[in-house]
């Protein structure tokens, strides 16, 4: 999802566990919440740095292919609800990184690997966003996809994190509803419009079912990450789940889901569809997707060009404290 | 180009009903002025406060995970401190 392939160990027996690692599963197992400064298996926390580390690399890439549009938003309304969306998914990263800080790596250390290529994002921004429709489609399917995860991680056994996750839950409906919104406005619009519409759901389809990750038979990590409940769901369920539901939305919308293979399967009372080509996907992950580059490229400059106005923040806030410190002194 | 790092504050907001200031998350700051100003943008985009406190995250003692027996522990058998402790009869009305 928009964290993907995260790597973890293998499951651990409950006879090769320490006993302090059967006394943690079985609070994890209870319900109880994991709190930062409590006793964790190593595993635990590197993987879940990992995890939220990369989720809120994708807040913050995420940001890029929409903020592409705000200036040629069609509407200062859509200009104002474009940037209130984009500004939200700062926010996400920002409680994102703050939660993962509690596992005792900086906000920095997770940047520097993020720009150096050594921790990812999700697949989904490496596309284009190439007309005003595709705005449309990031909010309907990406956000879609992205709560569709993020609403049973609420429950996710590490505390800073699940409570991270509610907060950005709560935000999330809204960007999926400006989404939708856009969608329905463009198919009910001219011709021309429902095409731009049709065509932004053909190209971001199968993208957003690769949001999920691969499917469980390929996927290796999944075990252990979810008897520690860092993983509520598989990624076959959770993608079958965003099907089910996305699929009715289009056809309100009167746009076909570019799936020869899409068909209602009245036994598993869901959607039989057609998988993505994760020889595509596994490409973007390795960084050859349409925009890997040019993403990478935008957040590097922004770090590095922004570096002299951190250091004088930094020289300022430095200044007024010795200021402070000699006033009384001067005062005598 | 330093490799200086923002500290980290804890932030507090008061919400619109006269609650206490509560505990909402965290952020970095070059100093208090700064991390009232990204507090406001972090954690009340939708009016969520009326009031924000920061606090160095450094400044902040916290209770250690293995004292949670002895300093909690003590009050689950004082029920008693409860109003439902008490069998008060309906006759008596409402107390
Ligand atoms: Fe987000
Ligand atoms: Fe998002
Ligand atoms: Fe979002």
């Amino acid at each position: 999802m928009y964290a993907q392939l995260v790597k973890s160990d293998g499951l651990k027996s409950r006879e090769e566990m320490s006993p302090e690692e059967r006394a943690f599963q079985d609070r994890v197992d209870n319900g109880e919440k994991i709190e930062p400064k409590e006793w964790m298996p190593e595993g635990y926390r590197k993987t879940l740095i990992r995890q939220i580390g990369q989720h809120a690399h994708s807040e913050i890439v995420g940001q890029l292919p929409e903020g592409n549009w705000i200036t040629r938003a069609p509407t200062l309304e859509r200009k104002a609800i474009l940037l209130a969306k984009v500004q939200d998914e700062a926010g996400h990263g920002l409680y994102l990184y703050s939660a993962a800080e509690t596992l005792g790596v900086s906000r920095d250390e997770l940047q520097e690997k993020l720009h150096s290529g050594k921790m990812k994002y999700s697949s989904i921004f490496n596309y284009p966003t190439l007309n005003w429709a595709d705005i449309g489609a990031v909010g309907w399917l990406v956000d879609g996809a992205a709560i569709m995860n993020q609403v049973p991680l609420q429950r996710t056994s590490y505390g800073p994190y699940s409570r991270a996750m509610i907060r950005i839950c709560k935000e999330e409906s809204f960007h999926q509803r400006q989404g939708y919104a856009i969608m329905m406005k463009m198919a009910s619009g001219t011709p021309e419009q429902k095409e731009m519409a049709q065509d932004a759901l053909n190209r971001f389809w199968y993208p957003s079912l690769m949001m999920f990750g691969p499917s469980d038979k390929d996927s290796v990590h999944s075990a252990q990450s979810m008897a520690w409940k860092i993983k509520m769901n598989t990624n076959d369920e959770l993608r079958q789940k965003f099907v089910n539901e996305t699929v009715p939305q289009a056809e309100y919308l009167g746009l076909n889901v570019p799936d020869d293979k899409l068909a209602w399967n009245e036994d598993k009372q869901g959607y039989d569809f057609s998988e993505p080509d994760w020889n595509e996907f596994f490409e973007v992950i390795k960084g050859n997707g349409p925009c890997n580059r040019e993403r990478l490229n935008a957040r590097v400059k922004a770090w590095d060009e922004g570096a002299w106005f951190r250091d004088g923040l930094n020289a300022y806030a430095e200044k007024a404290a010795d200021r402070r410190k000699a006033a009384p002194v001067a005062a005598e | 180009m330093s490799k200086k790092e923002w500290p980290l504050w804890e932030v507090f907001i008061r919400g619109q009903h006269g609650l206490n200031h509560r505990h909402v998350g965290s952020l970095h700051a070059p100093d208090a002025e700064m991390a009232i100003n990204n507090a406001r943008d972090v954690y009340t985009r939708r009016r969520e406060g009326v009031s924000i406190w920061v606090v160095p995250s450094k400044d902040i003692t916290a209770s250690s995970p293995s004292e949670k027996g002895p300093l909690f522990d003590p009050a689950e058998s004082k029920t008693y401190r409860h109003p439902t402790f008490f069998d008060i009869p309906e006759d008596v009305g409402k107390m």
